[in-house]
């Protein structure tokens, strides 16, 4: 289906600068995310992937430069308008961050019930139906964070980060601890939800698979700056230590040779 | 907003079809949920539908839509392929319905009363284990001295004992205070003045010192005991270290044991010597005795054996409630609930044990000590 077209950014980071004491993280960095893009954030270990998911997502401010999301400065305007500005994306973070005193259930539930929109049949049905997305049987509601094998405490936060409708979704290492089938399946399931839904996606990752097969654009994040932000076939053409590396190693090389004998 | 269209839902008078339009998604509807509510309630059953000029749908519209419909396909809808799968999606949610939670009946609430008969077992039989394999460690390190944790016994002797200085001080000087000035109060009454050295020096020495600072560091470091081992369970920190091969018991527990009961009767010897001081103020302030009447009748009317008696409990008590703090430490499950329950657990068995410990060290010298 057709999204109105949206002039807009869904993201627009300008000018970020971020310090950790003495270490510079990111030096004026600029990005700026279109409506519908899948966007695969990566970039060596420690060079603030991470750090950029929480500016995007508000955990924490850079020391300079403006965070935006859906047009807005993300910490401008009324309390009230705060929230539900950050209501209107979710996140799957690394290791789930599940609540661990609330059941599956109760966790896809708790932020549908925090909106206070829907009666208590309806949330049973969208939490069923949230389940069913990640596909994980309704019988999984009733078991605790801690009886969950890694692969399932991934896709029960997924599908808490699907609770409220969201338009943009940030995931930090989605596929890390998923074994590969389970990783295409859910590549399968975020394109179906941006197919349906006009989603947004941003995601970290090392997982050159998981890369290939679902963004639509790379960026890549070298030298505290984007270094490039283009199509995959783009990114590899660049001429950088890191991305010689990352892209052009064995693993990449296999990935790349999948993804275009497959398109 | 940016980009959403209000959701509407209308009948066409003439030909009877209702239409939906708009966007039918969660933030487009929450405005006006209450109207469409109304709307979707008072539907007819056979109704015809055209859904062309729905713009988007999500999940959560097709819910609220589904049960408008009375979980019913209409026999009449028009509308894209793409929000057919989406409104698919919920009528097969809506097939597997969600399973209840577990009733709790009658028969659950004997069975949690049996239950806890097991737990209590389980602690008991965990704590003796706790406690027997230390014996072991101290064993094995009486034989091989090397092998003493002395680093992480020094840290934790500075963490229960030196940083718990001021706070004991603090609480014991206000308790002498407080005692002197009620006791003066009676005292003053009879003209028996000069008995007020006896009763803050054999109640403070004896009772009130060791067990006023197993209260405190109960609270204090038997808690952050309790918490640092649970968190470090949480994170698996300690199984990392059962893989590497080091004792959890020797390396965590032992030197947190072994701190605690060498810091508390120094912590016991120096609450009670700043209570009694307080006391001495107030006696000063009240009576108009001195200090060195105060000092110098003391050990007359106490007799040495107390302070010995005090710091025996003072020992003792600390061994209890490290082992207790890291009894309950070591079985907290990784979850929030869990470390809470525990931490709570720690401190609540930690004091009453020690509570129950100091009857039986007053039944035991009942006879050592007290002036006849």
């Amino acid at each position: 289906m057709s999204i109105a077209p949206d002039s807009s950014p869904v993201i627009s980071l300008s000018g970020v600068v971020t310090r950790f004491g003495r270490n510079l993280v990111h030096d004026g960095l600029d990005l700026e995310i279109a409506k519908g893009e899948i966007v695969s954030l990566v970039g060596g270990s420690g060079s603030g992937k991470t750090t950029l998911l929480r500016h995007i997502i508000g955990l924490t401010r850079p020391a300079q430069g403006e965070v935006s999301l859906f047009g807005e400065p993300l910490h401008s305007g009324s309390m009230h308008e705060q929230i539900a500005r950050r209501r209107r994306f979710g996140v799957l973070f690394q290791q789930g961050a599940l609540f661990s005193a609330f059941s599956v259930g109760e966790n896809i539930a708790f932020p549908i019930r925090e909106e206070r929109i829907a009666t208590d049949a309806e949330i049973r049905q969208l939490v069923t139906l949230k389940l069913g997305m990640v596909e994980m049987e309704p019988q999984h509601a009733l078991l605790m964070p801690a009886e969950l094998s890694g692969g399932m405490v991934k896709r029960a936060a997924l599908a808490r980060a699907l609770a409220l409708e969201p338009e943009l979704l940030l995931l930090d290492e989605p596929t890390a601890g998923l074994d590969p089938d389970r990783s295409a399946s859910f590549v399968r399931l975020i394109l179906s939800l941006r197919e349906e839904l006009g989603l947004t996606v941003v995601l970290v990752t090392h997982d050159l698979d998981t890369l290939a097969a679902m963004s639509s654009k790379v960026a890549v994040l070298a030298d505290r700056k984007i270094l490039s932000y283009a199509s995959l076939e783009d990114t590899i053409k660049v001429d950088h230590p890191f991305i010689e590396r990352f892209f052009r190693g064995a693993q990449g090389r296999r990935a790349l040779a999948q993804v275009q004998g497959g398109s | 907003m940016s980009g959403s269209i209000a959701p509407g839902i209308a009948v066409d008078s003439e030909s009877g079809i209702w239409r939906l339009s708009g966007d039918w998604t969660l933030r487009a509807l929450s405005p006006q949920l209450v109207s469409i509510r109304r709307t979707l309630a008072t539907l007819p059953r056979d109704a015809r539908w055209d859904l062309a000029d729905l713009r988007r749908i999500d999940s959560f519209g097709a819910t609220l839509l589904w049960g408008g419909w009375q979980r019913h396909w209409p026999q009449a809808v028009e509308l894209s392929d793409s929000h057919r799968a989406v409104i698919e999606r919920v009528a097969q949610a809506d097939a597997n319905q969600l399973p209840d939670a577990p009733r709790f009946t009658a028969l659950d609430a004997i069975a949690t009363l049996g239950y806890a008969l097991f737990v209590f077992r389980d602690h008991v039989l965990a704590f003796l284990a706790l406690l027997g394999q230390l014996c072991l460690d101290v064993l094995h390190l009486l034989r091989h001295p090397r092998e003493w944790p002395l680093l992480e016994i020094s840290a934790n002797l500075f963490k229960v004992g030196v940083k718990a200085m001021p706070v004991t001080a603090l609480v014991g000087f206000l308790i002498g205070v407080v005692l002197s000035y009620l006791s003066a109060l009676q005292l003053k009454a009879f003209g028996a003045d000069v008995f007020i050295v006896n009763i803050l020096g054999l109640g403070i020495i004896r009772e009130l010192g060791p067990v006023l600072v197993s209260v405190l560091v109960a609270g204090r470091s038997g808690s952050a005991m309790t918490a640092q081992l649970g968190v470090m369970r949480v994170t698996e920190e300690i199984d990392a270290l059962s893989a590497m091969g080091v004792s959890r018991t020797l390396r965590l527990v032992l030197p947190k044991v072994v701190a605690l009961t060498l810091a508390m009767p120094l912590l016991v010897l120096w609450t009670s010597g700043i209570a009694l001081f307080g006391g001495m103020v107030s006696a000063r302030i009240d009576l108009g005795m001195s200090f060195g009447f105060f000092i110098e009748t003391l050990p007359r009317v106490v007799p040495i054996a107390n302070v010995f008696i005090g710091l025996a409990k003072g020992a003792a008590f600390g061994l209890l409630i490290s082992l207790v703090a890291c009894h309950f430490g070591l079985r907290v499950r990784p979850n929030t609930e869990s470390l809470s329950s525990n931490t709570t657990a720690s401190v609540v068995s930690a004091i009453t044990i020690v509570i129950l410990v100091d009857a039986v060290f007053a039944i035991a010298t009942r006879s050592v000590g007290v002036p006849a």
